[in-house]
């Protein structure tokens, strides 16, 4: 069963409970200036927006289907089946490709280390994979942020619209979004406000290249014989064409 | 002559010795300080234009050794070599800029046991190695033939044809994923550039760049080796350059249209501006030099059609890569001076590296006559006969 994080803006107060949490938990630094920092960078895989009283998270949407993990030469990023997009850094090669394809600009490097690593919000994969829920959703104390069964989630999430239909923007943010993802956001303001756009497919990324991909082996075979078929003929011509010359050389010989 | 040559080397010198201090940035102090990439801005010119604008003026190899050996053009036959070099070239400097560009280049070799057959790029990095291994052997008879090796060289020449073949393919495959791999980018890369035909239009653009290099080399390689101007062979590529130019054009008009795309060249902006630029230098110009046969037939003609094909594919991989991502991260990126460093160290080591290889090697026709300590070796090699073409 694929777990999935549901954070309820109308529910956060901005404690940040969370940031720290995750910090802790990846081993990053934290303190009062990094708190006040709200954007996710290479030491801060999550970041509390605040606009007018309004609060948002921002985090690695860990997809359904991600653009960084179809996009890695070296599958340094992998989809795990419980939910979590993780990393293997000594496999990665630095090719940055998986921040390019990211449509949420989630994915951040370490520009200024010779031994640089990508980095993101991995969904706490050891705790996760041991049945244990993520480290923001464990601090959370007001269950702004929430773990659980990436469906029962949605259920919940419809529910709360349902219930009160006047505090929230009517859409359960990441169900469809380029594919789905494993973490579900509900907002009283409009997502675009915190940087999440709208206006993303519906359909997962990967499937554009995969399209295409696809075809190759079929086309490698096909290539050789088209390819082979008109050296075959344009070099035919010139072999008969030689043949004649030479019979034509040699009846003139005899005609001497 | 003697001026004009130290001249010429102590600007070479200029540009190897700050392409060897950015070197040193890079590997000692990071890409952060020596690039001005960002978590927005992921790619620059190390990708832009080293390697989609290098795997794409180097597209002449695969284009003219399909035209001599599977469509069997022989007039062409004089200008396969020069070709196959900077082919051969252009894809090893290639491979040391992305090392220049990678995290961590000393993993590079990591797709070979770490597969992830779904990534395009993963497909580039497998289509790059194989076929600059096939280059090096389509290369390798000249230098067989410099050292008079005949053994190898008879494995070589018998199979020769199936190497020609892999290499169109693996060609046809890598140009065109250059493109795919944008394909996955539908909400970064500006529609102007955004289409499902990407990887169409980077084939198509690389054989016509293809052909445009190689009027543009066998112009310059006239003028600075004292060789005579193979005009008859120019004005063939000419004409088939004006053919795949204009299926480009057709085909790039239709995708505009049907993405209904047009109207946004009303709106004013450098998008908008670079596109056009794009669109005059890569099809326009070209196309109405080419269309008056008495221009398509000069030598200037060509020459000046030849450059701005080149020129405007040039613009259009900087576009796709750069300009067509930069609304999307919400900035404007200009190379630091390190990036334009490198990059035009990496481009004067290949034109040295040309140079080097014509001297000493039998590349162009003429050379094979040539007198010199060479004379016994190059007279033998010129027996026989173009046996790598
Ligand atoms: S949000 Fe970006 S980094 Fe996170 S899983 Fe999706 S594609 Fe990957
Ligand atoms: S930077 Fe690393 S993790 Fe990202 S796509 Fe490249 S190899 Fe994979
Ligand atoms: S811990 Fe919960 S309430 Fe506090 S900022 Fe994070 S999501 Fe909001």
């Amino acid at each position: 069963m694929s777990k999935a994080l549901l954070y309820d803006a109308t529910l956060c107060i901005d404690c940040k409970q969370c940031e720290a949490a995750c910090a802790d938990q990846n081993k990053l630094p934290y303190d009062d200036n990094i708190a006040k920092e709200e954007r996710q960078s290479e030491h801060k895989f999550t970041a509390v927006l605040s606009k007018n009283d309004k609060y948002m998270r921002r985090l690695c949407m860990n997809c359904q289907e991600p653009a960084c993990v179809s996009v890695c030469p070296v599958a340094a990023l992998r989809k795990t089946s419980e939910g979590p997009v993780i990393y293997e850094a000594n496999r990665c090669m630095g090719c940055r490709y998986c921040m390019a394809a990211c449509p949420f600009g989630v994915p951040k490097y370490e520009w200024s280390s010779l031994n640089p690593k990508v980095r993101k919000c991995t969904m706490c994969p050891d705790r996760v994979l041991a049945g244990r829920q993520t480290a923001c959703a464990e601090n959370c104390p007001t269950g702004a942020t929430k773990f659980g069964d990436r469906d029962e989630l949605i259920n919940e999430a419809r529910k709360r619209i349902q219930d009160n239909p006047a505090n929230y923007i009517h859409h359960i943010y990441g169900v469809e979004e380029v594919g789905g993802t494993s973490v579900l956001l509900l907002s009283g303001v409009p997502f675009e406000e915190f940087g999440y756009r709208t206006d993303f497919p519906r359909d997962p990324l990967p499937l554009r290249t995969y399209q295409v991909l696809s075809k190759i082996p079929d086309f490698i075979p096909l290539g050789f014989v088209t390819l082979g078929g008109i050296w075959w003929i344009t070099h035919r011509r010139e072999a008969v064409a030689a043949a004649e010359g030479r019979q034509a050389h040699q009846a003139g010989k005899e005609l001497k | 002559m003697k001026i004009k040559f130290t001249f010429w080397k102590a600007v070479f010198l200029l540009i190897v010795a700050a392409g060897a201090y950015g070197t040193f940035v890079r590997f000692f102090r990071g890409l952060g300080a020596s690039t001005n990439l960002s978590d927005q801005f992921p790619w620059g010119i190390w990708i832009g234009f080293d390697v989609l604008c290098g795997v794409m003026l180097a597209a002449g190899g695969f284009t003219l050794t399909a035209a001599v050996h599977i469509l069997n053009i022989q007039r062409l036959k004089p200008i396969v070599r020069p070709t196959i070099l900077t082919a051969f070239l252009g894809y090893v400097l290639v491979s040391v800029a992305l090392l220049f560009d990678l995290g961590r280049p000393y993993n590079i070799w990591h797709p070979l046991i770490m597969r992830n057959p779904h990534s395009v790029m993963f497909e580039v990095a497998y289509c790059v190695m194989l076929y600059t291994t096939v280059l090096a052997l389509e290369f390798s008879p000249i230098v067989l033939e410099r050292f008079n090796l005949q053994k190898p060289l008879k494995v070589v020449k018998a199979v020769l044809i199936p190497l020609v073949l892999l290499g169109v393919i693996l060609s046809t495959l890598h140009q065109s994923s250059l493109g795919t791999l944008y394909l996955i980018m539908p909400t970064k890369l500006h529609p102007f550039w955004y289409t499902p035909l990407l990887p169409v239009f980077f084939f198509l653009s690389a054989i016509a760049v293809g052909l445009a290099m190689t009027i543009f080399e066998s112009s310059m390689s006239s003028k600075h080796f004292g060789r005579e101007l193979e005009l008859p062979i120019l004005q063939e590529l000419g004409r088939v350059l004006l053919v795949v130019l204009t299926v480009y054009a057709i085909l790039r008009f239709e995708d505009l249209l049907h993405r209904g795309v047009f109207h946004q060249l009303l709106v004013a902006g450098y998008e908008r501006n670079l596109f056009l630029l794009e669109i005059v230098l890569a099809l326009v110009l070209p196309l109405t030099l080419l269309a008056i046969p008495k221009i398509r037939q000069s030598a200037g003609g060509l020459y000046l059609a030849a450059v701005s094909v080149v020129l405007g594919f040039i613009t259009n991989r900087l576009n796709v890569s750069i300009t067509g991502m930069e609304t999307a991260a919400g900035l404007h990126y200009v190379p630091k001076w390190t990036e334009i460093a490198i990059t035009g160290a990496i481009i004067a080591v290949g034109f040295a590296l040309f140079a080097l290889a014509v001297n000493y090697l039998p590349i162009f026709p003429e050379h094979r006559e040539a007198a010199g300590p060479e004379a016994p070796v190059a007279a033998k090699a010129a027996v026989l006969s173009h046996a790598g073409d």
